[in-house]
C-alpha cells in the first residue's frame, strides 16, 4: 500500500536526523534542504540512499538535483510509489 | 607430489607507516585553485595532506614504512620470504616495486609482487599474505601499501587535487604463535564492480586521476556497510565487539556515514584523514599505525579494515590489533 504524505514526511525527518542532526520537527513540507536547512549536496546523496531504503524509490542523482524542498521529495516518493 | 605444511592461522605482528615532510595546508591550495579550508574540511573532512618530494618515489616510501614495521615486528629480514607491494602509482611498469623495496631492505630473494586494486589494495594485499602463510606457501610476509598520488594529480582541478595525497603503510604478516591460538587476520570478504570503472580512472600515463566524486560518495555510502558486516560474519566476530573501523581514507564524511551504519558503538574510528589526505592502498596501514602509536587501540583487541575504490574494488577483514 501506498505511503500517505504524513508518512513520507515522519521518514523523511528521521532520515534529515540521522544524516545531518537536523531535528526531524524541523523537517516540514514548506522547508529548502540548502537554504532552510543547511544540508549541503552530500548529505542530500545521504538522504536519497537513506530514503531509497526506507521508502524503496530510488532518486538518481539528476533527478536529485532538482529537488528543492521537502515537499518535492514527498511528491517524488509518491509519484515514484503510484508508477511503480 | 607433496604440498606445503600449513599454518593454523595468521596474524599481523606490526604497522609501520611513512609520511613525506612536505606538509600542504588548504590555504596553500586555495592560492592556486578556487577553493578554500572551509569547503575542503566540511566537503572531505581535510584540514592538510603530506606531498613526496620530487625526487621522493614510491619505493621510497615503501622501504620507510617497511623498515618502520619490520623493526617493530622483531622478526629480522632473513625470517621474510614475500614481499607483496600494494600500489596503484608506481614509477615504471617493469620490474616491479616490490623486488626493489625488498632489496634496499636487505630481504634476500623473496618472493616479490605488485598488485593493483587501487585504493582496496592493502585490505587484498593482506588476504593474499594471510593465505600464503596459512598454506605454508610464505612464512613471514612484508606487506606495503604505497603511492605517490601527487604525480597523478591536475593541480588545477579542485575536485581531486583537495583529496589525494601521498604516504606508506605497512604490515609484517606471520603465523599465529601457537597452532592453538585462535587466528589474527580473519577471513576476506572482496568482490568488485567494474560496471562503475568510469567513476574513477587515469586514462593514460599522460593523463591525470580522475573521480567522479558525488557517484563515488553514493556507491560508498550505499554499498559499503552491508560488505564490511559481512567481514564480520565471516570472522564471527559481532560488530558490538569491535575495538576499532578503519575504512580506506578516501573522504571522512564517506567514513563518518559508514561508520553510523554497521553498529559498531565501541570502535574507534580512523580519521586519519584529516591530516593524511587520501593516500589510497597507503591509508589503512598508515592510520593503524598512527592509532596503535597514540594507545588509541589496545593489543588483542579487534579492528575491522574496510578498503575500496577504482573499479569499485572493495575487501574487508577483520584483525587482531597486535
Amino acid at each position: 500500500m501506498a505511503l500517505t504524505e504524513q508518512e513520507i514526511l515522519e521518514g523523511l525527518g528521521e532520515i534529515v536526523d540521522e544524516v545531518a542532526g537536523v531535528p526531524a520537527d524541523q523537517v516540514t513540507p514548506d522547508k529548502t534542504f540548502v537554504d532552510d536547512l543547511d544540508i549541503d549536496s552530500l548529505s542530500m546523496v545521504e538522504i536519497a540512499v537513506a530514503a531509497q531504503d526506507k521508502f524503496g524509490v530510488e532518486i538518481p542523482d539528476d533527478q536529485l538535483k532538482d529537488l528543492k524542498t521537502v515537499q518535492d521529495v514527498i511528491d517524488y516518493v509518491r509519484r515514484a510509489e503510484v508508477s511503480a | 607430489m607433496r604440498l606445503t605444511d600449513g599454518q593454523a592461522g595468521a596474524r599481523v605482528l606490526a604497522f609501520g607507516g611513512y609520511q613525506p615532510a612536505r606538509v600542504v595546508t588548504n590555504d596553500e591550495l586555495s592560492q592556486t585553485v578556487d577553493t578554500n579550508d572551509e569547503w575542503i574540511r566540511s566537503r572531505v573532512g581535510i584540514e592538510s595532506r603530506r606531498i613526496a618530494g620530487p625526487d621522493e618515489s614510491v619505493a621510497d616510501m615503501a622501504v620507510q614504512a617497511g623498515g618502520k614495521a619490520l623493526a617493530a615486528s622483531g622478526l629480522s629480514t632473513s625470517d621474510v620470504d614475500l614481499v607483496i607491494v600494494a600500489t596503484c602509482t608506481p614509477e615504471v611498469q617493469i620490474p616491479n616495486t616490490a623486488a626493489t623495496v625488498a632489496k634496499r631492505l636487505g630481504i634476500v630473494a623473496p618472493g616479490a609482487y605488485d598488485m593493483n586494486a587501487a585504493c582496496a589494495g592493502f585490505c587484498y594485499a593482506l588476504a593474499n599474505a594471510a593465505d600464503a602463510v596459512r598454506t605454508g606457501t610464505a612464512k613471514n610476509v612484508l606487506v606495503i601499501g604505497a603511492e605517490k598520488l601527487s604525480q597523478w594529480i591536475d593541480w588545477t582541478d579542485r575536485s581531486t587535487c583537495i583529496i589525494f595525497a601521498d604516504g606508506a603503510g605497512a604490515a609484517v604478516v606471520s603465523p599465529v604463535a601457537d597452532p592453538g591460538d585462535a587466528p589474527g587476520v580473519g577471513p576476506v570478504y572482496w568482490g568488485s564492480d567494474g560496471g562503475l570503472a568510469d567513476k574513477i580512472f587515469i586514462k593514460d600515463r599522460d593523463s591525470f586521476i580522475f573521480q567522479e566524486g558525488q557517484a563515488v560518495f553514493r556507491w560508498a555510502t550505499s554499498a559499503l556497510a552491508p560488505i564490511a558486516l559481512k567481514a564480520c560474519e565471516k570472522a564471527g566476530v559481532e560488530p558490538t565487539e569491535l575495538a576499532a573501523f578503519i575504512p580506506h581514507q578516501a573522504n571522512l564524511r564517506i567514513v563518518e556515514a559508514i561508520a553510523r551504519k554497521i553498529g559498531a558503538p565501541q570502535a574507534v574510528v580512523a580519521q586519519d584523514i584529516v591530516n593524511a589526505g587520501n593516500t589510497s592502498s597507503a591509508s589503512i596501514p598508515l592510520a593503524l599505525s598512527r592509532m596503535i602509536e597514540r594507545g588509541e587501540i589496545a593489543s588483542g583487541s579487534k579492528a575491522l579494515l574496510l578498503g575500496f575504490g577504482a573499479g569499485m574494488c572493495y575487501a574487508a577483514q577483520v584483525i587482531t590489533v597486535p
